[in-house]
């Protein structure tokens, strides 16, 4: 596990939490087909809040967070996202995804076009922005992830962690209110990953509300204000990370964290 | 030179021709070389001799002489008094008529049926499946000659619109015939007609048609430029204007207005006698041969499609999703562009395939190139060797045309990568 090393200490006081809810999820419960992925998931998070999601592999991390814009549709139970309730509804599901941000394990750039057009093109296609307006965020966006230099290559020519970045800049440029990460730093090399991590804590700082499936304990620690346990399709623990790394209340927690923080 | 003046000074021997992987390569490929020219010489020498002994000298003479057979399908003028040549001419533009008009139709059939086998519909895509098993697991001959026989057997003989409660009448407000000796649909004719240019002695190009051309290309220009400035008004103020009337009316309005200037009318089909005269007449050979080839290769250009959209990761289309954009704009702007690079060369195969198997067109009568220069007129001349050998460097430049058309598209659609 790599441990998260900040060149500067990370002021948490500045990541202030608010009493809105962004996200409220109720019951909810999805198969596929027999086998019951999710159970009866029960979730609140706050405008503001960064919560880290954890659990071995297969207990439903991904899924759950795959359906709050919906790349997954669940069965049963509600998911209502910034007051929008997620239904079949299509104008519901453009409404969330246009406000509700996302990063992939495998970065899932178009790469087909150029770093500045993969960043421009939902812009320009959803939102209806000029071009010219377009690229100027966009611009803003890169340099904040510190890649403008690199905005007319393809994505095939940069590194995966460069790739990753611009994936999150390319989620910034539609003005999320919500970002969600799937395990982004997974299929990096470990330099990579701090730069990754670096980017999404500068995010944090910032106040955007942030749900990340993540193995970064490190950056649990330091950045989330929660922690979120996930076993077999169910939240089994939640807890602020001092406590849920100190203090684990379930055994099964207990073992994850002796498997994962032991060597 | 470089292998002798290479730095390493070593003395060279003779054993290094073959142990050495510097020089063992040039070896092989000169033996290889060799071998090749002396079994073609050896080939064509015994050839040759065997047809002098036969007391026949290879020479494309015959082809001046008359022809001395009828075709009835062509799109040219053509009469039996004309030369072999003549004759392979005529049957040279059918291969090329049923090659495009079999290419268009399959590569449009196969696209649908691609990406409907890939529908979340149950019944269409199953459907669909059925259809591209069923037609890629017969050989084509088969759907060729049953095409031809529902034809013939299915449709009313000219003498069923005969009389006053005839059998059988015309479709679209009586301006086709569909008979089973063919489909009469109608003629474009001109009152006011420009003429025609004769090229060489060979064929006529008709003044008419080059004027529609140039005021098509002229309106579709036009249209482009529209297109482009739609383009840069979204690009600067994020709206796209609403422009396809535009588009559209440059194009059909002076369309329209040289038609009226060249006082276009359509030529119907009239039933006299026991068949129709009049309009343009659609062999059934030529639909039965369109038919079967277009849906036996959409059958195969559906797979390629299907293959292309598959090669395409599920992760681009979740990322556009999670942008927020809609399937249409994903498939348009993120998914095709990326698949055509996968579809297009097995593509070039299936056009390839589709123009070399329309050499089945014998098998109902329809006059191609292998009908008429490999089929009436060797028999006629004996020419075996000569005829096909033409008859191949015919498929061959057919063929490499196309794959030169279509690499050039191809090159095209890749340099968006890099």
């Amino acid at each position: 596990m790599s441990e998260l090393a900040m060149d500067t200490p990370i002021d948490r006081s500045a990541m202030k939490v608010s009493d809105e809810v962004a996200i409220e999820i109720r019951n909810m419960n999805k198969w596929y087909g027999q086998f019951h992925v999710l159970r009866d998931i029960n979730l609140t998070v706050n405008r503001g809040e960064r919560i880290v999601i954890a659990g071995p592999s297969g207990s439903g991390k991904s899924t759950l967070i795959r359906c709050i814009n919906r790349l997954e549709e669940h069965q049963a139970g509600q998911i209502i996202v910034d007051g929008t309730e997620l239904t079949s509804d299509l104008k519901n599901i453009d409404k969330i995804r246009s406000e509700v941000g996302m990063c992939f394990q495998h970065f899932n750039l178009f790469p087909h076009l150029t770093i500045l057009e993969n960043c421009t093109l939902a812009p320009i296609w959803v939102r209806k922005v000029p071009r010219k307006e377009a690229e100027e965020t966009a611009m803003h966006f890169l340099e904040k992830v510190k890649i403008p230099d690199q905005a007319l290559k393809y994505p095939g020519q940069l590194s995966g962690g460069q790739q990753q970045r611009v994936a999150i800049a390319r989620s910034l440029c539609m003005k999320p209110r919500i970002m969600l990460f799937d395990e982004p730093t997974s299929a990096l090399d470990p330099e990579m990953i701090k730069e990754v991590l670096d980017t999404m804590i500068e995010l944090a700082q910032e106040g955007m509300t942030m749900l990340c499936v993540t193995h970064e304990m490190g950056f649990a620690r330091q950045v989330a204000n929660r922690v979120i346990f996930m076993d077999q399709g169910q939240i089994v623990e939640q807890n602020e990370p001092e406590e849920f790394f100190n203090n684990p209340r379930s055994e099964r927690t207990k073992l994850f964290l002796s498997q994962i923080l032991g060597h | 030179m470089t292998t002798l003046t290479d730095p390493p000074s070593e003395s060279f021997r003779l054993s290094m021709l073959i142990y050495d992987t510097r020089y063992r390569a040039i070896t092989f490929q000169i033996i290889a070389l060799i071998c090749f020219l002396l079994f073609f010489g050896w080939l064509i020498s015994n050839t040759a001799q065997n047809l002098a002994d036969l007391g026949k000298e290879p020479s494309f003479g015959f082809l001046m002489e008359p022809a001395g057979y009828d075709i009835n399908q062509r799109l040219i003028d053509y009469n039996n008094q004309d030369s072999h040549l003549r004759a392979a001419f005529v049957g040279l533009l059918n291969t090329l008529l049923v090659a495009f008009l079999g290419c268009v139709t399959a590569t449009v059939v196969g696209v649908i049926v691609g990406v409907l086998r890939l529908s979340n519909n149950w019944l269409i895509s199953r459907l669909m499946a059925v259809y591209v098993e069923m037609f890629r697991n017969v050989p084509v001959l088969m759907w060729i000659v049953l095409c031809m026989a529902i034809l013939i057997e299915s449709l009313p003989a000219p003498r069923a619109f005969r009389g006053d409660d005839a059998e059988a009448s015309m479709k679209l407000f009586d301006t086709v015939a569909i008979t089973n000796r063919g489909v009469y649909i109608p003629e474009p004719l001109f009152s006011r007609s420009l003429g025609d240019i004769p090229v060489g002695n060979l064929f006529n190009i008709s003044i008419d048609l080059i004027a529609i051309l140039i005021v098509l290309a002229i309106g579709f220009y036009v249209s482009h430029r529209i297109k482009l400035k739609a383009d840069a008004t979204q690009e600067a103020t994020g709206v796209r204007p609403r422009t396809w009337y535009m588009r559209l009316g440059v194009i059909f309005v002076p369309l329209a207005a040289l038609l009226v200037i060249l006082g276009f009318h359509l030529g119907y089909p009239e039933l006299s006698g026991f068949n129709f005269s009049g309009g343009t007449h659609l062999r059934n050979s030529l639909i039965a041969l369109w038919l079967a080839l277009s849906l036996y290769t959409a059958a195969f250009i559906a797979e390629n499609v299907r293959a292309g959209i598959l090669a395409i990761s599920k992760g681009q289309t979740e990322a556009a999703s999670a942008l927020g954009l809609r399937p249409s704009i994903t498939m348009r702007l993120v998914i095709l562009p990326q698949a055509l690079r996968v579809i297009i060369p097995p593509l070039i195969s299936q056009y390839l395939n589709l123009t070399k198997n329309s050499s089945l067109a014998i098998a109902v009568g329809y006059m191609d190139i292998t009908g008429t220069l490999m089929g009436i007129t060797l028999n006629q001349t004996g020419r075996e060797l000569e005829t096909v050998l033409l008859g191949m460097l015919i498929y061959l430049a057919i063929s490499l045309a196309i794959s030169a058309v279509m690499n050039f598209y191809n090159s095209r659609v890749k340099l968006v990568e890099r």
